[in-house]
Parts: structure tokens; sequence; C-alpha cells
């Protein structure tokens, strides 16, 4: 087997605004099985911090355990980086965040560290609109344990072992949403068109961004029987929307015949431009996007695209109106300001 | 566009972009693999049956191989595929015969060879061992032709030409050397059952300017003298020496009067540096040698004082864009220049000359002195008289006479054996999986960093004052095998199998190059622009698959794809797989 990737790229590769080539985004060769969807959907990582030109030391990437956690090494070799214990990635990333708000947090996560070890942890970051994109890359098993049915498994899913799951599946965007992201998607890891933006959306949203990812276990859950195979999510996917995702700087270069498109503009000037603008009204909408969820799991499709954002969302900073500055950069005279700040602190509350 | 036929035996041949380019379509990846290996006899063998002069042509070869090379597309530089070649004829078991059973029995063909150059030789190699009696004439006392009379010592040692042309003769080729040919006739009359003219291109071109006959002393035809020099004819060369030409006689000449004893060796051309014919190596070590080129004069004549050549007059010239792109060279206007010397060389160009034919034999001959030829079986307007080499189409070069002479053997053979000239036979093709377990394969999938190496000299002052002596070492056997580790092994295919693929897009992750790419369908032109990095060379295919189940097609370009067999381990349905594809070209029937 190669452990080694060539260092060779297409010498016609070009370089994005930063002076960045696709390859200062990779990381290691990867160890996952072939044709394991994760390799999938952290290329779609790679492409997207790449064509946003996002500096590679300005990112912190976190994860827990699981095949999922281990891509953290596989993208972005040049970030910060934190392998946390089980389902703890969102602990971890709620505290570097605390300390510099200035990073990208990236936080990975599986179905089986979120969904079922994580879930406590989950729900609280969901709950405090922490500023983080949470990918989660959701395959219904425990591949790493040799593909035991995890929490997200549809009832009457097989896997390869054979025995159809008898329990019911947690639907990880709609708890999102329930719980207070403010920007919740799910895509495909065989669908890089829709998985790439939805990532760029993430990333301009100030707060919680959830991106449930379905990514095929070709290994313990791509059978036939099996409701998270790439033949059956290709045959039952449902795409709400289609959108480009424009950075703020490229704004006026975008022209969209009127009706066709519907934009949010995000925290950052950054704009969703929506094709189908009849879903895309509702995007905004919190219950909206809790009902369509609802409609298509009826009629046995998987709603995928952006299914909710809110522009106006408020993080975890602001709520606790937290400093503007890294921790690191405080020195003694901001943090013990002196005698006359306290007298003015304690005058404020004569 | 529609899927890419796999099964035409040129899809895959042009991939393997050095064989493709290759007159004689030599293997180079499996020798090159095989040095990799250590096993030089097994990689002088492919050689020496593809072009049959794998020590010459290790030294000499014009290499169109090498900027087609794969890796030169990938970084600087090239393998060093022509001086690999040489590795193999210089570290193959001396005492190994590599020469086909020749039969003792005759199949009652005479075939007759007018001149023993690199083509009428490979026709012999070819046909004796079908049985063909052999008639071999030529006017110089050794075969080789002009790889004797033109390249010198320094840059093919004689050893090596003459263990070569040995190997062949040795196979029975019944020589006459020292015989010209004045008369094709008479040898048409001798009842040949076909006749092979391989008589090159013989004639250097002379510059009728004024004071040519007055300096005649001081002034050669540049292969004559390199003739000279070898048959020791000549032996010194006066103390400043014009070489006039820009092709690879005029570097031999200007290096070879260099260790004849002349103090300034000066090349003059006319065109721009840019445009010199000489390959850009050749050049090289004609500058290394401290040998500087003036380019853009125009020789306008033989200046002579008291009877002998003081020097040359020369107007400077400009390249002019012309409209409609085209280029000329003109004068620049400026008054002549003047440079002094006692000899002149001349250079500038080779034609044909067959006096020996004569009209009444009915060889229709073209309008610049060529014989009417068809290109694909070489045969003359006088069936049992074909052509190869410099003497069919004018001056190329030795792998181009090699793939004549192989051309002209298949002939001969289907024209003595009263068979159709045009059904010839079929490369042989093979194509064979690598597959050897999981994710590991048959041949080193790994891709070397290295940069070219370079091929060491001998030191230049000794090499100056001794014209017999080969600057170039050749690789030690660790250093060929380090270069040899450079290749991409293009002829290890990816072969897609569009009806078991998932679309993972495992391969597409992978894959370093950004080869790969599942895309609707669409006209070449405009597929092309749509792929993850644009495929901007039309010289190179794109590998197109059947619609897959999402109506999307896989589309590979070839370009810059390393054969590093990523797509293939990542794959989890096994439908990229590492084929070896080997294709052989035809050679005269066995």
């Amino acid at each position: 087997m190669s452990s080694e990737r060539p260092v060779f790229r297409h010498p016609q590769a070009t370089k994005n605004s930063a002076g960045y080539s696709r390859k200062d985004y990779e990381g290691a060769i990867s160890t996952l099985c072939a044709g394991c969807g994760h390799d999938s959907t952290t290329n779609a990582i790679i492409q997207a911090c790449f064509e946003l030109a996002i500096e590679p030391h300005r990112v912190a990437k976190m994860s827990g355990i699981g095949c999922s956690s281990k891509t953290p090494a596989y993208f972005l070799g040049r970030s910060h980086g934190f392998n946390a214990v089980h389902g703890r990635m969102p602990a971890i990333a709620a505290g570097a965040n605390m300390a510099n708000r200035e990073l990208l947090y990236i936080g990975i996560s599986g179905d089986g560290d979120t969904a079922s070890i994580g879930m406590g942890q989950f729900a609280h970051a969901l709950r405090r609109n922490l500023n983080l994109n949470y990918i989660c890359m959701n395959n219904g098993c425990y591949g790493l344990t040799k593909g035991q049915d995890s929490a997200t498994a549809d009832r009457g899913s097989a896997g390869k072992k054979g025995e159809p799951n008898p329990y019911s599946a947690i639907d990880l965007c709609k708890l999102a949403i329930e719980l207070g992201a403010s920007y919740v998607a799910r895509g495909f890891s065989g669908d890089k068109q829709q998985l790439v933006p939805l990532i760029k959306g993430a990333f301009a949203h100030n707060g919680l961004a959830f991106i449930d990812v379905i990514s095929p276990c070709v290994t313990f859950n791509n059978t036939s029987t099996s409701t998270k195979s790439y033949e059956y999510v290709r045959e039952h996917i449902e795409a709400t929307n289609t959108f480009d995702f424009i950075p703020l700087q490229q704004e006026i270069l975008a022209h969209y015949p009127e009706g066709t498109s519907q934009e949010v503009v995000m925290h950052d000037g950054s704009i969703i431009s929506l094709h189908k603008s009849e879903a895309g009204k509702e995007v905004t909408s919190r219950r909206h996007a809790l009902d369509g969820l609802e409609e298509e799991k009826a009629k046995g499709r998987l709603l995928t695209g952006l299914l909710y954002v809110d522009p106006h969302s408020v993080d975890t900073h602001e709520i606790i109106n937290s400093t503007l500055r890294p921790l690191n950069t405080l020195v003694e005279a901001d943090l013990c300001p002196g005698g006359a700040a306290l007298a003015k602190l304690m005058d404020g509350w004569r | 566009m529609k899927p890419t036929d796999i099964n035409d035996p040129e899809y895959f041949h042009k991939v393997i972009d050095c064989q493709y380019a290759c007159p004689a379509h030599t293997p180079v990846p499996e020798y090159i693999r095989l040095i990799s290996a250590g096993k030089y006899d097994e990689a002088f063998r492919i050689n020496w049956i593809s072009n049959v002069f794998p020590g010459i042509l290790g030294r000499i070869c014009d290499r169109p191989c090498e900027p087609a090379c794969r890796r030169g597309r990938v970084e600087e530089n090239p393998v060093a595929i022509c001086r690999l070649k040489r590795v193999a004829a210089d570290y193959k078991n001396p005492e190994v015969d590599f020469r086909p059973p020749v039969p003792a029995e005759k199949n009652g063909k005479r075939v007759a060879l007018i001149g023993g150059g690199p083509a009428s030789l490979t026709v012999a190699r070819d046909l004796l061992p079908l049985g063909y009696s052999v008639d071999l004439f030529d006017n110089q006392a050794k075969a080789g032709g002009f790889v004797r009379t033109q390249v010198p010592s320094f840059r093919l040692p004689e050893k090596v030409l003459d263990e070569e042309v040995e190997r062949i003769i040795s196979m029975g080729v019944n020589a006459h050397f020292n015989h010209r040919v004045e008369s094709l006739k008479a040898v048409v009359e001798q009842g040949y059952d076909a006749i092979f003219v391989g008589t090159g291109a013989p004639r250097g071109r002379d510059l009728p300017l004024p004071g040519r006959s007055e300096g005649g002393a001081s002034i050669y035809i540049g292969i004559e003298w390199l003739a000279g020099v070898l048959y020791r004819h000549i032996t010194r060369s006066g103390p400043r020496v014009l070489v006039l030409g820009g092709g690879n006689t005029a570097m031999d000449c200007c290096r070879t009067a260099k260790r004849l004893g002349a103090e300034e060796v000066t090349v003059v051309v006319r065109s721009p540096k840019s445009r010199m014919k000489a390959s850009p190596w050749e050049i090289e070590d004609a500058q290394e040698e401290g040998i500087p080129i003036v380019d853009n004069h125009n020789p306008l004549q033989f200046v002579i004082e008291n009877g002998k050549l003081v020097g040359m007059t020369f107007e400077k010239m400009t390249l002019r864009q012309e409209e409609g792109g085209k280029e000329r060279l003109v004068p620049l206007g400026e008054p002549p220049v003047f440079l002094p010397c006692d000899e002149v060389l001349l250079a500038v160009g080779q034609s044909n000359a067959f006096p020996f034919i004569e009209k009444e034999l009915g060889i229709r001959m073209t309008g610049r002195g060529l014989p009417e030829l068809d290109a694909n079986t070489l045969q003359s307007s006088l069936p049992q008289v074909f052509f190869g080499g410099d003497a069919a189409f004018g001056p190329k070069n030795v792998i181009t006479a090699v793939a004549h002479g192989h051309q002209a053997a298949i002939s001969i053979d289907l024209f003595c054996r009263g068979l159709d000239l045009h059904q010839r036979p079929a490369p042989h093709t093979n194509l064979v999986s690598q597959k050897m377990g999981m994710q590991e394969w048959i041949y080193d999938s790994r891709v070397s960093v290295d940069r070219r190496y370079k091929v060491p000299t001998v030191d230049r002052t000794k090499s100056l004052r001794d014209r017999l002596l080969e600057v170039e070492l050749g690789f030690s056997k660790q250093t060929g095998h380090q270069e040899a580790g450079r290749c991409l092994n293009c002829d290890v295919q990816t072969v897609f199998e569009f009806s078991t693929c998932i679309e993972c897009d495992s391969c597409v992750d992978i894959c370093p190059e950004s080869c790969i790419n599942f895309v609707a369908n669409g006209d070449e032109e405009e597929l092309r622009q749509r792929l993850l990095v644009p495929a901007d060379d039309p010289d190179q295919a794109l590998y197109v698959s059947p619609p897959l189940p999402t109506g999307r097609v896989m589309v590979k370009d070839e370009n810059v794809c390393l054969h590093c067999g990523l797509c293939a381990e990542r794959c989890p349905t096994a439908s990229w797989e590492m084929m070896k594809f080997t294709y052989l070209s035809p050679q005269a029937d066995k």
C-alpha cells in the first residue's frame, strides 16, 4: 500500500487570492477504507477552505473518537487541532472558542460520537449557539468497531451483518433546529457540488452551523438493505434548494434574474443565493424547516441542502458579552485594571 | 464524447508518450524497469530487438522520446531515457549472444542492400532469421555508414560501433566492403528478389560565395572533413577556425577542430540561436568546451589575401515578424562584419544524390531529387526496389533509419512471398493486471522526487587533447538505478470499468494531479474546459467512460497522470485497475 501521496500536483493548478495552492490545505494520506465517504467530505472541506482563501493558520479543527474523528489528520495539515476523548469535541471546541474567538473552528464528529456518547455535549453546544462549524459524518454505523447500528440508523435498515435495526433513528438536523442551532444543513459525501457551498455558507455563519453529511461506510453499511448506502441515498435524495455561496468580496459580481433566486445576507456580508425561490422563502423559518423534514421523511425521501438559517444569529460570545480579544493577548493591565477601575465599577452599583 | 475504445491498440500506446514518439516504438518504460531491477541483459535485449543499436543510440540518438516524456510536464526535466539505454548496453553481460538463430537452410530469396548504414543493417537483421540471403555493398572498409564517418569518436567510440555493427554482420551478411555501387542497373540485372537502397544523404552542401575557389585549400565541406579526420587524412586544423551552420554536424565539426589543435573555434549561424537545428544538449556541450556561437550573421564572402584565406565577411541579420504571423530573416543594413580565420568548415546542410541510379530503370524521382515512395511500404516505382533511412525522405536521424529498416524488411518479406504490401502485420499488444495483493502492485508505484541526474564527463582539458577519448562516462549502476526510478511507468495503464463504479469520488479525491472527473458529458472542446483542471493540451487524450448510474461520465485527462495507482488503491470496487500495456511494433514476420 502506498503510505505516501506523490508530491507533484497539476502544473496548471491555480492559487487562491491568499496565495495558497490547494495542496496547502491537504493533510496526511487517509488510512480509512478505500471508498469511505469521509474522504470525500474531507476533500469538500479542503475545497471550501481553498476557494474561500482561508489562511490555514487561522483554523482550529477539533474532533472526538471514531472514523470521522480521524479525518482532521487528512485535511488542513498546517492548522491547529485537538483530538478529544469520545463525544467531547463540543467541550474542547467551546473552551478553545472562548479563549480565542478569532479563529475558524471546524468540529468533526460522527454519528456515534454525536448521537450516542456525545449527545449531551452536542445538545449544549447547540443551545449556546457556539460559533462552531459542526460537521457530522453520518454513516449510520460504528465503522471503527465493525459496523454495529448507530443511533442514526433508520429503523429496518440492515448493514453488512444483515440484521435490520429495530430502533427508531435520531434525525440530527431536526434535533439541531429544535435545540437552537442557527445554520442547519444536510449534505451527501457523494455530491460535492452541493456539499462545498454548504460548508462555505457554514464558515460565513456566526453561530453554530451544523452540517449532517450522509457519508456511506463502504465496508459495513453499503449494502442493498441499508438506507445509508451510496445507491439508496442517490435514489432517495431530495434537495430543498440549490444555491450559490457568494463571499463578501465577490458580491458585486453576482447577477441573477429576478424571481429565480432569493438571497440571504450572512453576518459577515456574504450572500447565500438560493435558486429555488419557492423553497428559499422557508429557509429562515424554523417551523417550515421542521415541517419540510417531516414531510419528505413521510414520503421516504431524504431532504438535503440548506434546511434552516438565522441570518441574525447571536453567538455565545455575544450572549455572554465576552472580551473581543483572544485571551493570550490580554496583559496584566487588562486583567488587573487597578483601583480606579474598581472604584468605577463599584460606583455603578451604588 | 463517445466512450473511449481502449481496445484500439493505439489508445494506450499514445499514453506511453516516449514509446509513441519513438520512430521505432521501443518499449521504453519496460526496459527502464528492467534497468531499475539490475536486469541489464533483458533491458538490452528489448532495445536490441526494437532499435537494433542500443549502444550507439544510447549516445547519439536524437531522442524524440525525451521531449515527449510525461515527466517533463510534471517537473522540469524528462527522464534521461537515452542515457539509460546506454546503461543497458554498458552493463550487459558481454558473454551473452543476443542474436536470434539464423536457419542454415535458406529460403531461396536473395536481397541486396546498397549502403551499410543503420537502415540497411536493420533490414539485414530482420530478414536473416527468416532465411533470406543478404548481400551488402558499401564503399567503406567497414559497415556503419554515416554513423561511422560523421560521428566523432569522442561522442561514439569506435569499439561500441564495431560491436553493434559486427553483431549483425556476423549473423551471415554477405558483405562486400570497399565496393562502390556504380550502377543500380547492374545490381538489378543480377536478379535479386528485392533491393534496398540505404545510401543516406551523402552530399554536403557547398557555399558558392566569392572567394570560394581561391580559398579552396582552406575551405572544407563539414561531413567530408569529419570523414577525413576519421581516416586520418586530416590530423591538424588551423589556429582559427570558423564553422558555418547550426546543426549537429556543425557541433561535431567545431568540437573536433578544437581537438585537432585549433586555438579559436567559432560557430557562425545565420538565424538566432534559438532557431538552431542542433540538439540543445549538443549546443551545450560545444559551449562548455569554450566554443562561442555567433548568431544572426549571414556569410557574404571568403576574404582572400595573397592567395590565402584570411577571414570571412558577414552581414548582420534579424528575425522580423511579417504579416500573417510569418517570420523572415532580413538584413539589419549595418556595415559588413569581418571575422578573421585560417580555415572554414561548411556544415550548412546535406542533400541526397543517386548518381548510380540510371534513368532507364524507371525509378521515378520527385522534384527534390528524392525517390517517389509509398510512405508506408517504402516501395519505389520499380517494385523490387525499396528505400530507407536518409535516402528515402532526406536527412533525418539514426532512429528514423532503423524504423525505416523495419518497415522495409516487412515490405520485402511480403513482396517476396507475393503478398499485398498494404496488409501489414498488426502490433503485438497485451494488457495484464499489475495487482499483487491488497493495494500492492507488481511495479514500483512510488513516484520518485529525484531530479534528473547529470551524466559524468571526463576532465575537459584531458578530453580536448584527445579526439578519441569519449567525453561522457555514462551513468554508474547506482545512478542509473536512481535515474530509472524517475520513470513514471506510463505503460501501466489506469483501466476503468464503468459497470462496477459506485461514484464514491474516492479516485477524484486522492488523485494528486486532479486528472479524474465525474461530469456531465459534452463535446470534447467544451468538456475539456469543464474539468477540475482544464485539459488544455489537445494532443493528450481524454479517457471517457460510458454513462454511469447518475447519468454522468468519468473523464480522465491523461496529460499529467503519474500512474501512481492511487485511484486503483482507493477504489472500493476495483473499478480502476492498473494494467500493464505491452505494445510491440510489428517486424518482418517470424
